[in-house]
C-alpha cells in the first residue's frame, strides 16, 4: 500500500454549533472497501458527505482534510467539486427507488454522467448507458433503458443507481446504506455486484451501514463510530475475531446467532445513544459501558493502535474480551 | 421499444367525463372561431351603419342579416363579437404565458438558493400581491398609453407571484427528493438540477395555476377595457362591448348582454376543465 486513496484528517462537522462529526480519521486504499459502521446519528452520513463536498444547508465543515490522491478537496472551488462528483467520486443512496426521476426513462438518467463529465451524447452514450446496464446485471438493458422507474423493481432500481453511479468509472464510490430497503435476496445480490465490480474495476468503496451482516459479506475493513468519533478500526475478521472496544464487543453480542444455544430475550446494550451535543465528558460511551470508571468519566480515551492492525479509542481495551 | 408498451402495464388513459365534455367542446369552438374570425364573421366588425343602429337581433338591411342586432354605430354585434374573442383569449393568453414563465423561474430560483435570494424574492411577492392590480393598471396605463402589449404588462405584473408562489412550495418539496440530491452528487450543476430534475417534476401544479389564470385573465382583460384602459376602440373587445351596451341596457339588451354571455361562458369552461386537470394531477384523487 503506497498513500491511501481516500485520506480523512480529524474532519469536523458542526450542526448549529454542535458537533456531529468530532475529529475521525481513517484511510481508504486503492480498491479496498472500509466499512463504516454505527448507529442512526452517529455521524455516518455526514462524513460520506464531507467526502462528496455536499454537506445539507444547515451543516458546516469545521476542521479536519479530506485528500483524494495527494487533491486536498477543502480547497477545491465548487465549479472543480462538481467536476469529481460522478467522476472519480460517486455516491448511491439508501431509496433506489425515489432517487430516480420518475419523469426520466433510465438509460437517460444513466447518460447524464456521461454528458456532464465527458461531454459524450447522442447515440455513443445510449451505447454506453446500455452496456452499462448490462454489467450491473439487468436483463434486457435496450428496453430497460427506455423505461421509467416506476416500471421497475426496487432491486433492479438500485441495480440502474449502481450503473449510473460506476458509469464515469469513479474511484471512490461510497454507498450509504445501499441494501437498507431491499429484501434480503436482492440484498445479497446487490452485495455481489458490489464485490463484483470493485474486483473487476479496483473501485474502491467506503460502505456505511448499521448491518453487520452486510460488514461481514463485504468490508475488507471496519471503523465502527460512536457519537461522532471512530471507536475501532481493524481488519474485518480480525474485528468479528477480537475486539477490543465494550461498544463493539456488545454490538455483536446482540447479533442473534443461528448457531448458539436459544436464548428468550435477545442482549441489548443499556441505555441509549446520547442526543447530539448531550455526549458525556470523556469516553462517551461511559454511561452504558460495563467496564467504566473515572478515568473513563474524565479523559477521552485515544485511537490508539494495537497489534499493528488496528486501534481502538478504549482505556481497558484488554479487558473487554471479558464482558 | 415497441414490444415494451405491450408488456408492461401503463396507467390507463381516462376520458374525459361528460359534465366536462361540453365546456370543452365550447373551448374548442370557441378557439376555432377566434382563429378564424375573417371566415366566420358575417360582416366587417368596424363598419358602420348609421343608419341600421341599436337594431335588434335578426334585422335586416343592404341584404345581410344582423343575427345579434347592431350597436349604436350600426356596427354587427355578432362580428364584433367574434373578433372580440381574438382579442380576450390573445390577452389571456399571452399574459399567462408571460407571467408564468417568469413566475415560475423567480420562484424556482427562491426555492433553490434560499437564503436572501428567498427573503428578497418571497417578500417582493408578497409587496406585489398586496398593490391592488386595478390601481397598478391605471397608473401603468397613464404612463404608458391604453394599448394591447400594456394590457398583456399590466396583467402580467400583477400576475407573476401566483405562479411564483407554486414554483416555490413546489420546488422547495421536490429539491429535498433523493433524485435531485443523487443527481448533485453526480455532478449535476445548478441549471441541470432545475431545468432536467426539478422543473418538470413541478410542471403539473403549474398547468393547474396556469388554466385557471387563463380564465381570470379574460375577465381581468375585460375588466380593463370595460374601464376604457384596455384596448382601445375601433378595436371589438368583450368588455369594450360591455361597456358602451351598458348606456343601452334599457333600449337595446343585446349589445351588453352577448358578449356578457360569451365572457360567462367562456370562463366558465375554462375553469370547469382546469378543475377537471387538477383532479387528474392530484394523486390523492387517484
Amino acid at each position: 500500500m503506497s498513500h491511501p486513496l481516500l485520506s480523512v484528517d480529524e474532519l469536523r462537522v458542526t450542526i448549529g454549533g454542535q458537533p456531529v462529526v468530532d475529529g475521525i480519521s481513517f484511510d481508504i486504499a486503492q480498491g479496498e472497501i472500509l466499512s463504516l459502521v454505527g448507529e442512526s446519528g452517529c455521524g455516518k452520513s455526514m462524513t460520506a458527505f464531507s467526502v462528496m463536498g455536499l454537506l445539507p444547508r444547515a451543516a458546516r465543515l469545521s476542521g479536519g482534510r479530506v485528500m483524494l490522491d495527494g487533491t486536498e478537496l477543502s480547497a477545491l472551488t465548487e465549479t472543480e467539486l462538481q467536476a469529481l462528483r460522478g467522476n472519480e467520486l460517486a455516491m448511491i443512496f439508501q431509496e433506489p427507488v425515489a432517487s430516480l426521476n420518475p419523469l426520466m426513462k433510465i438509460g437517460r438518467q444513466i447518460e447524464e454522467s456521461l454528458i456532464v463529465h465527458r461531454g459524450l451524447e447522442g447515440r455513443e452514450a445510449r451505447r454506453a448507458a446500455i452496456d452499462m446496464l448490462a454489467e450491473v446485471g439487468i436483463p434486457e438493458p435496450e428496453i430497460r433503458a427506455g423505461q421509467y422507474p416506476f416500471e421497475l423493481s426496487g432491486g433492479m432500481c438500485q441495480r440502474a443507481m449502481i450503473a449510473m453511479a460506476l458509469i464515469c468509472r469513479p474511484r471512490l464510490l461510497i454507498a450509504d446504506e445501499p441494501t437498507t430497503a431491499l429484501d434480503v435476496t436482492i440484498q445479497a445480490q446487490i452485495l455481489d455486484l458490489m464485490k463484483k465490480l470493485r474486483d473487476e474495476t479496483g473501485t474502491a468503496i467506503l460502505l456505511i451501514t448499521h448491518d453487520m451482516g452486510v460488514v461481514a459479506e463485504m468490508a475488507d475493513r471496519v471503523a465502527v463510530m460512536y457519537a461522532g468519533r471512530v471507536i475501532e478500526t481493524a481488519p474485518v475478521d480480525a474485528l468479528f475475531a477480537r475486539q477490543e472496544h465494550p461498544y463493539t464487543r456488545l454490538l455483536l453480542k446482540t447479533i442473534p446467532r443461528l448457531d448458539g444455544e436459544p436464548k428468550e430475550t435477545l442482549p441489548v446494550i443499556e441505555g441509549l445513544v446520547p442526543d447530539i451535543g448531550q455526549w458525556p465528558e470523556g469516553c462517551r460511551f461511559s454511561p452504558r459501558c460495563p467496564l467504566a470508571n473515572d478515568a473513563c468519566r474524565k479523559a477521552v480515551p485515544p485511537l490508539a493502535s494495537r497489534r499493528d492492525i488496528g486501534s481502538t479509542a478504549c482505556w481497558h481495551a484488554e479487558q473487554v474480551g471479558a464482558i | 421499444m415497441a414490444a415494451t408498451t405491450a408488456t408492461t402495464p401503463r396507467p390507463t388513459k381516462r376520458s374525459i367525463p361528460w359534465t366536462v365534455l361540453p365546456f370543452a367542446a365550447i373551448l374548442v369552438a370557441l378557439l376555432l372561431i377566434a382563429i378564424l374570425a375573417p371566415l366566420v364573421a358575417p360582416m366587417d366588425p368596424n363598419t358602420q351603419n348609421l343608419l341600421a343602429r341599436l337594431k335588434a337581433p335578426g334585422f335586416q338591411a343592404r341584404g345581410m342579416t344582423y343575427f345579434l342586432g347592431s350597436d349604436e354605430l350600426g356596427r354587427d354585434v355578432l362580428s364584433r363579437l367574434i373578433y372580440g374573442a381574438r382579442v380576450s383569449l390573445l390577452v389571456a393568453f399571452a399574459s399567462v404565458t408571460l407571467s408564468g414563465i417568469f413566475g415560475t423561474v423567480v420562484g424556482m430560483i427562491a426555492a433553490f438558493y434560499r437564503g436572501w435570494t428567498e427573503t428578497l424574492i418571497m417578500r417582493l411577492v408578497d409587496i406585489v400581491l398586496s398593490v391592488p392590480a386595478i390601481l397598478l393598471a391605471i397608473i401603468t396605463v397613464a404612463v404608458l398609453g391604453p394599448s394591447f402589449a400594456n394590457v398583456v404588462i399590466v396583467l402580467s405584473m400583477t400576475r407573476w407571484p401566483r405562479y411564483a408562489r407554486v414554483a416555490y412550495g413546489q420546488t422547495l418539496s421536490v429539491a429535498n427528493m433523493p433524485y435531485v440530491r443523487l443527481s448533485r452528487f453526480m455532478g449535476a450543476g445548478w441549471l441541470r438540477l432545475l431545468s432536467r430534475h426539478i422543473l418538470p417534476n413541478i410542471a403539473g401544479a403549474l398547468i393547474v395555476v396556469a388554466t385557471l389564470e387563463f380564465g381570470l385573465m379574460v375577465l381581468f382583460e375585460a375588466g380593463l377595457s370595460f374601464l376604457g384602459l384596455g384596448v382601445q376602440p375601433p378595436t371589438a373587445s368583450w368588455g369594450a362591448m360591455l361597456a358602451t351596451g351598458r348606456n343601452y341596457v334599457a333600449t337595446a339588451w343585446w349589445i351588453a348582454t352577448f358578449p356578457g354571455l360569451a365572457l360567462f361562458l367562456l370562463v366558465l369552461s375554462i375553469n370547469l376543465i382546469g378543475d377537471h386537470i387538477r383532479d387528474r394531477l392530484d394523486p390523492r384523487g387517484r
